[in-house]
């Protein structure tokens, strides 16, 4: 697809959508939804499943590095208020799971798939959280970032995907707004909370950015994924998005973003900002990141330790429906 | 009178707070993930417990103290929560059964407080009691489910009651009430919910073919403020922040 840049869009979303059935074709013309027991072309069921249970897995794995925190918060708001956000985000890989289950997986399977290494989660989850302000930047910046991701994913189309992210996307802007409120609190406290505060903003400002994905001339599933209605906008747009969001919210916080770049661009309409130094994604999405294998070690042993808890679960269920028969 | 008041008042608020602190470890380490909301739905519903309750305790106390000086700016021998929630409880078998325990206790207490004198203190055992019935149900649930699963799972519920039962006493010491409170029908005597709270245990515990255990009362006196070793690194934990920058807000 390297050699097609030529093409115009149209013809390339053509080109992307021949050998597909005529049901699908049309449904996604008329900008319909794509519903489980609908006719759908086998690589868009893969795609679906893959992005679906990478998102479901990031939800799960983005629960640790908040949750490094509840035992710390420094007061009993903030310990409340975390402990419904994290518990918020394991509601969301369930919804999520779901959604990919109506697909024909098991949510087993996809976890067996994340445990394994099989399948990937975010790679922003893999840095630490030093401090208590990093609280506050993951809410602003990452559940931010995953906002100007996740709102086109409303319009997705495939149905259960796009119901599922209607709900997510509503409580996401929740977590981004306290974590707003964590960092404005701190930057307008004592010399050493603001200190903190923009030290978590320096440490997760770059980060935040990669979440949407490498630059779109080096981003090759896009165009497929355009066409089949998944994706809406690319790469680059939801970045420019996202940063055009940012800037003036830090302003209001009073917080430097650490990109001596970043100024407004009459003539483009947004913000210029530094070109990103990708190479730091590439070793974290390889695994080199500080806590990737932490992150893991996390989820694998709370998985195993809980074992014996799924499978008595299971033969109780077992019993009782045996006795049930027999009654 | 209101030396006794605060006393019950941050005893109850301790029990919640230290058992939210427990349960919040759970979140993000649970068998499934149904369960890391359950066990955050637990928390969340007990820390309220403590923030009404520790709230009032500084009211009354009447010396400006908030609920955030009373969790994080208070030493251990000034906490009066029973030793039963402050320990360790990093296996699903000795939380659930420390729940049917605490939440069976809880839930009675409250029950009786929604009559209490004392307007707030009815006020928070109203919301506290829908709360912990629901709490009791979830124990009950896994006891059973546990107790009456797999040959390894009734082996491991077994030996989490035996190690929890020796706590379970505590809940009904009433050395730290005081009589005024009893006379005035503010506070409830928690000796006299022995019977109904060990009542319920034992029902589950026999559904879920578990055999009460024959083991004496652990000597714990944390409502004089006497607890276990874990305590301390719990406590650590929870205050070190909070009391790095004193005199700020969050
Ligand atoms: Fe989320
Ligand atoms: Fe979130």
């Amino acid at each position: 697809m390297y050699g097609n840049d030529y093409e115009t869009p149209d013809a390339q979303r053509a080109r992307q959508l021949e050998d597909t059935p005529e049901s699908f074709r049309e449904l996604l013309a008329t900008e319909g939804r794509v519903e489980p027991r609908d006719e759908m072309p086998d690589a868009y069921r893969r795609t679906l499943v893959r992005q679906i249970a990478q998102h479901a897995h990031s939800e799960i794995i983005g629960m640790q590095p908040e949750g490094n925190w509840i035992s710390r918060a420094p007061s009993l708001r903030r310990k409340a208020i975390l402990m419904a956000k994290v518990q918020d985000e394991a509601g969301h890989g369930l919804y999520l799971y779901a959604a990919a289950e109506t697909l024909g997986v098991d949510r087993a399977d996809l976890l067996d798939a994340l445990h394994s290494g099989r399948q990937k989660y975010s790679s922003i989850f893999n840095y630490p959280t030093l401090t208590w302000a990093d609280v506050g930047a993951i809410g602003w910046l990452v559940d931010g970032a995953a906002i100007v991701n996740q709102v086109p994913l409303c319009r997705c189309s495939y149905g259960p995907y796009a119901r599922a992210m209607v709900r997510v996307c509503k409580e996401e802007s929740f977590h981004q707004r306290q974590g707003f409120e964590i960092l404005h609190t701190l930057s307008h406290g004592s010399p050493a909370q603001k200190a903190m505060a923009q030290d978590a903003v320096d440490r997760y400002w770059f980060p935040a950015l990669m979440m949407f994905g490498p630059p779109d001339d080096n981003s090759p599933n896009s165009a497929r994924s355009m066409a089949w209605g998944i994706k809406r906008h690319s790469n680059d747009d939801l970045r420019q998005r996202f940063v055009d969001m940012t800037v003036p919210q830090a302003q209001a916080l009073d917080l430097t973003l650490p990109d001596p770049e970043i100024r407004w661009n009459e003539d483009r309409g947004h913000h210029d900002f530094a070109e990103i130094d990708f190479t730091e994604l590439f070793e974290v999405i390889k695994g080199n990141g500080p806590c990737n294998q932490q992150r893991m070690e996390h989820k694998v042993r709370a998985h195993e330790e809980g074992a014996w808890v799924r499978e008595a679960a299971a033969a109780f269920a077992a019993k009782q429906a045996a006795g049930e028969g027999a009654a | 009178m209101t030396k006794g008041l605060t006393r019950y008042l941050l005893a109850l608020g301790d029990d919640a707070l230290v058992s939210s602190q427990r349960m919040a470890w759970w979140i993000s380490r649970s068998p499934q993930i149904e369960e890391d909301i359950a066990m955050a739905n637990l928390g969340l519903d007990q820390l309220g417990q403590a923030r009404s309750l520790l709230a009032y305790a500084g009211e009354v106390e009447g010396n400006g103290r908030s609920e955030d000086d009373l969790a994080y700016l208070r030493d251990e021998r000034d906490f009066l929560n029973v030793c039963l929630v402050e320990r360790e409880q990093k296996d699903f078998g000795v939380a659930m059964v420390r729940l049917l325990m605490f939440s069976a206790w809880q839930h009675e207490l409250y029950a009786a407080l929604t009559g209490s004198t004392d307007l707030t203190l009815a006020g928070v055992a109203g919301k506290a009691v829908k709360e912990t019935a629901y709490h009791l149900d979830h124990a009950e649930h896994w006891v059973l489910r546990l107790g009456d699963g797999t040959e390894e799972s009734h082996l491991r519920m077994q030996a989490a009651l035996d190690a929890e039962w020796p706590w379970l006493a505590e809940l009904f010491d009433n050395s730290f009430v005081n009589e005024d409170l009893l006379l005035q029908g503010i506070a409830i005597d928690p000796a006299s919910l022995r019977e109904s709270v060990e009542g319920r245990i034992a029902g589950v515990i026999g559904r879920a073919t578990l055999a009460r255990p024959d083991v004496a009362d652990a000597l714990s006196r944390g409502r004089e403020g006497r607890h276990t070793e874990q305590m301390g690194y719990l406590l650590a934990e929870m205050q070190h922040l909070a009391r790095s920058h004193p005199e700020v807000t969050w």
